[in-house]
């Protein structure tokens, strides 16, 4: 999936112009390459039709590892490698572990999901991302097209600003350092249903 | 939009049905259980009369506290200026015009247990603890003596409830005055800081008697000797997920019929939310009310425990139930309620929600009975037929609000927000 390419941009001021745009973009059978926005718009992953997140599942995995972890080395710690007696309560002391366990399901959860949410979105220290507009950080919803062999990109820059985008152009750029990034899957259109 | 709903007759079956079998239960404590005898053998050793009272104690408080919890709701809502709720608002309404009634008989079921002297419930009503003279003479209770009196008791359990039932009712007034007409703008804006302050003055109300006096006066001062720095918060945690859940299956079974046209899925996800981060919250303060006595090396506060838990060498009574309450309040919640699509998912949000509800009562239970029932508590028909008149007054309550009111606060100004809520 990664390579170079070409891609046709698009920015939008308003996101109530992007949503119908976006609509149009895909039911004439574009493929979306991203949507970039200043904050989040509640709703766009829905008007993309990009799958729901695993990020959740994930989260959950990491925080029974980080239980299990927790449990695993005090219990192992205060019964078998140094036993103490505090204040004459048994070794084995489950209600005082609760809050390290606590504490560890969360950390895990936590760190985890934040280094698996950079890998889907391919961020990483040191590595350089293109942008396709600045103003993405500002007050511009920019939506990116990607171009296959079959797109006439003319078309597609025409087809833009009739969607009302104010600013189209064709840039060719860099995406993806890392194999398999199955977040950005997208539904066609035309398989999905009630729409 | 403005019709009003048509109770079916299966409701007013259920309604009457509960209500009967519910009276049948009190009826038969009441020829069988002799409740206005009092127990030969002293403070709380099972008596039936002790089991009549500790009953309906435990059913009257948790009811009236789950539908209060209702306007609680409301009111926070109010007051974080929320949008979400306004399609659903009447439900929650409708539960708490049933406060009034539920108070009333709460404030008769106590005025009988302590101007009845019943110590089996109540250790403190004996008067002779308080004599220096006697051998009775107990130095921890006449210290707690200037809150832990009859008179304080009962004044301050009154004003409580007149005070829930009056401004929950000023609340339901201000909603129902705004289906008259539609309102201008500044219109609206008056009609909101009404209610801002209304729910202003019930917040506070609510923060000083169900959040912090009324659990003691209630349920702590059972156990007289032992106290807990958790146990409002508890007892408040416990009715408010479980009256979150009770407007879950209210909301789900008008839209099962067809009303609330504006409730999508995304309110449903807001009301797991809810009950899903309050069940992790009354799990929370579960293990700390344990925990800081245990920690803290309090033998003198174990007693609450060992009453329940038991000791290493012998399990109590309530070891059971008390871990059994850890299962289903927040073992079955949290499981059951995380993923995304089970809290919008309409079936498991009203199964876990009756689970809930059912698991604070066991909880109630077990906050009750040790200290009055020693181990000689029991779980019989008796016990689950008192439940049943306060469902059915609920059901009573909440069917006439329905029946008699539009079920969408049509000139809410927040109803656009909340029509397209989106989580």
């Amino acid at each position: 999936m990664s390579g170079i390419k070409k891609f046709v941009v698009g920015s939008f001021a308003d996101e109530e112009i992007l949503f119908p745009a976006v609509k149009n973009v895909r039911k004439a059978g574009y493929k979306i390459h991203d949507v970039y926005t200043p904050f989040p718009v509640h709703g766009l992953d829905h008007a993309m039709g990009l799958r729901e997140t695993s990020i959740h599942t994930a989260g959950f995995i990491y925080g029974v590892t980080g239980t299990t972890t927790a449990l695993t080395f005090i219990s192992w710690v205060f019964t078998k490698d140094w036993p103490l007696n505090i204040g004459g309560k048994p070794h084995f002391a489950l209600p005082a572990w609760i809050p390290i366990t606590f504490e560890l399901t969360v950390l895990f959860a936590a760190v985890g999901m934040v280094l698996t949410f950079c890998y889907l979105c391919q961020l990483s220290p040191f590595i350089k991302k293109h942008h396709f507009s600045p103003r993405a950080t500002d007050d511009r919803f920019v939506m990116v097209i990607e171009c296959t062999d079959k797109t006439n990109e003319g078309e597609l820059q025409t087809f833009l600003q009739n969607a009302g985008a104010e600013n189209v152009n064709v840039q060719v750029a860099e995406t993806g350092w890392w194999i398999g990034r199955y977040d950005k899957e997208q539904v066609l259109y035309s398989q999905e249903l009630g729409y | 939009m403005s019709h009003n709903f048509e109770l079916p007759n299966s409701f007013k079956k259920w309604t009457w049905g509960l209500i009967v079998a519910g009276l049948l239960a009190v009826l038969y404590g009441f020829i069988v259980m002799h409740p206005f005898s009092h127990p030969t053998t002293g403070h709380g050793h099972g008596d039936d009369s002790t089991r009549f009272w500790a009953s309906l104690l435990q059913n009257s408080i948790y009811f009236l506290l789950v539908v209060n919890a209702s306007m609680f709701f409301i009111c926070i809502t109010t007051l974080a200026l929320g949008g979400w709720q306004t399609a659903m608002r009447r439900v929650p309404e409708a539960i708490s015009s049933v406060v009034p009634i539920m108070g009333a008989v709460t404030f008769v079921i106590l005025l009988a247990i302590v101007l009845g002297g019943r110590t089996d419930i109540y250790q403190w009503l004996e008067p002779s603890l308080y004599n220096k003279a006697s051998p009775n003479f107990d130095k921890i209770l006449n210290g707690k003596h200037g809150f832990l009196n009859p008179t304080f008791f009962l004044v301050w359990s009154g004003i409580s409830i007149v005070l829930w039932a009056w401004l929950g009712g000023k609340m339901r007034s201000l909603s129902l005055k705004s289906d008259e007409a539609p309102m201008t703008l500044p219109e609206a804006k008056t009609w909101m800081d009404t209610n801002f302050t209304v729910a202003s003055f019930y917040v506070v109300v609510f923060g000083l008697t169900v959040a912090s006096t009324l659990p003691w006066f209630w349920l702590m001062s059972i156990d007289a000797h032992w106290y807990s720095t958790m146990y409002s918060w508890y007892t408040f945690a416990s009715t408010f997920v479980s009256g979150m859940s009770l407007i879950a299956i209210f909301v789900i079974y008008l839209k099962n019929r067809g009303e609330l046209e504006y409730v999508t899925e995304e309110h449903l996800h807001d009301l797991g939310k809810f009950m899903f981060a309050f069940s992790v919250f009354w799990a929370y303060l579960w293990f700390d009310q344990y925990m800081l006595i245990w920690y803290s090396n309090q033998p003198e506060e174990t007693r609450y425990f060992i009453d329940r838990i038991g000791t290493a060498e012998k399990s109590g009574a309530y070891h059971g139930i008390f871990f059994f309450n850890l299962v289903v309040n927040f073992l079955a919640p949290l499981l059951l309620l995380m993923k995304k699509g089970s809290k919008r998912n309409w079936t498991m949000v009203t199964f876990v929600a009756v689970l809930i509800i059912f698991g604070h009562w066991i909880d109630f239970f077990q906050m009750i009975m040790p200290g009055t029932m020693r181990e000689n508590a029991q779980l019989l028909p008796f016990e689950f037929g008192v439940p049943c008149l306060f469902i059915g007054l609920i059901l009573w309550g909440v069917g006439n609000y329905f029946t008699k009111h539009s079920l969408v606060a049509k000139n809410h100004p927040f109803l656009k927000e909340s029509m397209i809520h989106y989580t």
